[in-house]
């Protein structure tokens, strides 16, 4: 129901992006999907690795000095066509929840249906709606998978 | 005007004027009463002297007063709020302070003897600019706890000028009021002067026709001879310096005349010393070394031996405006990391008592000061750890926000706090290095 992501605390200055893609892509990393937050001072980048990498990729971050955490957060399956979103976004608002952020999948399934990394108010009361109304949900083996 | 050729003013030529020798006589006295007041009332000290083996008896001149202990801004937070009055509380009519050097304020206690002592102080400073009876004095420091309103307004009083208590802020206000009574004298600080003298010439006006300044006392922050020549400028005035210190009596300890050659200390009601900060040897006048008060008539909360931090050279060479009260020449540093911003102690320990985590470490973090049009800023970089940092912008934005006020709350003063990568603040070997001053001030 829920995957592991990573968020990294990156300073807003030249080249911060760039050296830790390359930090993660030297230590094998793939990134399945990949969202920039920024002020003007500062970015948080969050990402979806396989879950077999999820807790190296942290330790390589840290390591490397980094301010990183491992979160979870749902991903939702959308119809890919006009107004797929916008239902998705009709059932958490109905549902009194909010987005905090999402992003979308850097690759895409063999369904040929979109999917959107979600963070909402509420994860756990998220996640009981979809299921209500069969909104499909990844599960972390099915990302692994991608 | 040439030097040495003004009109020179003073308020108490007996005092300011008096013989050296006549003055240190002045001085023994008044020195062994205090010392005997305080090893009498203040357990504090009197357990200082007794384990340095002094007693109050073996105290007799200003020649003794090496054999003291010295007292520190700490005592003033160890013994926060009264273990330090050598008064009945009943007989203490006012409390004044300012920052210490942890969240903590540090406070001092006033008789109606001490509050006297220091409008004497603060009238002979505002008639030393040239101030009279017949003047306007434009008090724009700060009224409350901090001493710099209440000693513009008291010197003023005592000497019968008309005061204009408009404490700090509201510049726009300020100048309007200037302009419409016609104020003589300002008292403010130096980077206040700046900005009101710019505003004043942005707002299109002439300082010397349409004002009526002639002179201002500026003080509570460190300023160079290039800041005088601006101010001087700017508002088409005459700007003495003065000092002084919530712990000895608030400014007034320490003040120009028009000579404008180093600051007259009021030595008939303290005594300065110049130590070597490292061995707290005394040092000959002339040797630049740390500044060090022994209060002689305050009765609330008298200092003897009060370390200031600041360093400085003494002269006790007689001055072209007639008194012989010995002069302290511009404070070049601090013997410890205290920075002034805005007019403002502020110690780099304040902002890690705010910084400290749950398991008691505080994160790396920097101080870059600043001065941006006359205006002191205060950037505080704190390294992001673990613990601060969440995946929503919100969530690090609170934490910024938090920050923020609780410096804004324990040291008083806005920052803009910037929070930065891991390992991003250089580490140094040995002492950590926690402030950059671009302010170039000494």
């Amino acid at each position: 129901m829920f995957i592991k992501q990573i968020s990294i605390f990156l300073e807003n200055k030249p080249g911060a992006l760039r050296e830790m893609t390359e930090l993660l892509g030297k230590g094998g990393i793939d990134l399945l999907a990949l969202s920039v937050a920024d002020t003007q001072n500062f970015g948080i980048i969050r990402i979806i690795v396989d879950s077999a990498h999820t807790d190296s990729g942290l330790l390589l971050l840290r390591d490397n000095g980094y301010t990183a955490k491992v979160n979870h957060v749902i991903c939702a399956e959308v119809a890919d066509r006009p107004l797929g979103l916008c239902e998705l976004l009709s059932l958490i608002e109905k549902a009194g929840l909010s987005v905090e952020y999402m992003y979308s999948f850097l690759r895409a399934s063999s369904s040929g249906e979109a999917h959107m990394i979600l963070r909402l108010s509420d994860g756990e009361k998220a996640a009981k709606l979809f299921q209500m109304h069969d909104v499909k949900m990844m599960s972390q083996e099915e990302v692994d998978a991608l | 005007m040439e030097m040495g050729q003004r009109e020179h003013r003073i308020y108490n030529p007996a005092m300011e004027c008096i013989s050296r020798d006549e003055l240190h006589k002045l001085q023994g006295e008044r020195l062994a009463a205090t010392v005997k007041r305080e090893y009498e009332n203040v357990a504090v000290y009197r357990a200082r002297m007794d384990e340095a083996g002094v007693k109050p008896e073996d105290i007799r001149g200003v020649e003794d007063l090496k054999y003291l202990p010295f007292m520190e801004k700490t005592d003033l937070r160890d013994y926060y709020p009264f273990d330090l009055l050598a008064s009945p509380k009943s007989e203490i009519v006012r409390i004044h302070g300012s920052s210490g050097t942890t969240g903590k304020p540090i406070v001092s206690g006033y008789t109606a003897n001490d509050v006297d002592v220091w409008s004497e102080m603060m009238a002979r400073t505002l008639t030393a600019a040239g101030c009279t009876s017949e003047d306007i004095v434009q008090v724009s420091y700060g009224l409350g706890l901090f001493t710099g309103g209440f000693g513009g307004y008291q010197g003023a009083n005592k000497i019968g000028a008309m005061v204009v208590p408009m404490s700090s802020g509201n510049t726009q206000r300020q100048i309007m009021m200037m302009r419409d009574l016609g104020a003589t004298l300002l008292c403010c600080t130096p980077s206040y002067a700046t900005y009101l003298g710019e505003t004043i010439r942005e707002m299109g006006l002439d300082p010397n026709v349409d004002l009526k300044l002639k002179a201002g006392c500026f003080g509570a922050e460190p300023w160079t001879e290039e800041m005088r020549v601006r101010i001087e400028e700017l508002l088409g005035i005459d700007a003495c310096d003065i000092y002084g210190l919530t712990e000895i009596a608030g400014p007034g300890v320490a003040f120009e005349c028009l000579e404008k050659h180093g600051m007259h200390i009021n030595e008939d009601h303290v005594i300065a010393e110049i130590i070597n900060p490292a061995t707290g040897e005394q040092l000959p006048y002339g040797t630049p070394g740390e500044l060090v008060f022994t209060t002689i008539t305050k009765t609330g909360m008298p200092m003897l031996r009060y370390r200031t931090h600041d360093i400085c050279t003494l002269t006790d060479e007689k001055c072209e405006c007639g008194r012989t009260l010995a002069r302290m020449g511009r404070i070049t540093g601090r013997t410890d990391d205290m920075l002034v911003i805005r007019g403002v102690n502020v110690f780099p320990s304040q902002i890690e008592s705010v910084l400290v985590r749950a398991d008691g470490v505080a994160p790396h973090y920097m101080l870059i000061v600043d001065r941006v049009n006359s205006s002191d800023t205060l950037e505080v970089q704190v390294e992001m750890t673990e613990d601060m940092f969440g995946d929503t912008v919100s969530h690090i934005e609170n934490v910024r926000k938090y920050i923020t006020d609780q410096i804004k709350s324990v040291v008083g003063i806005a920052s803009k706090v910037k929070l930065v990568a891991p390992k991003s603040i250089p580490r140094s070997e040995g002492k950590a290095k926690r402030v950059i001053d671009n302010r170039k001030l000494h």
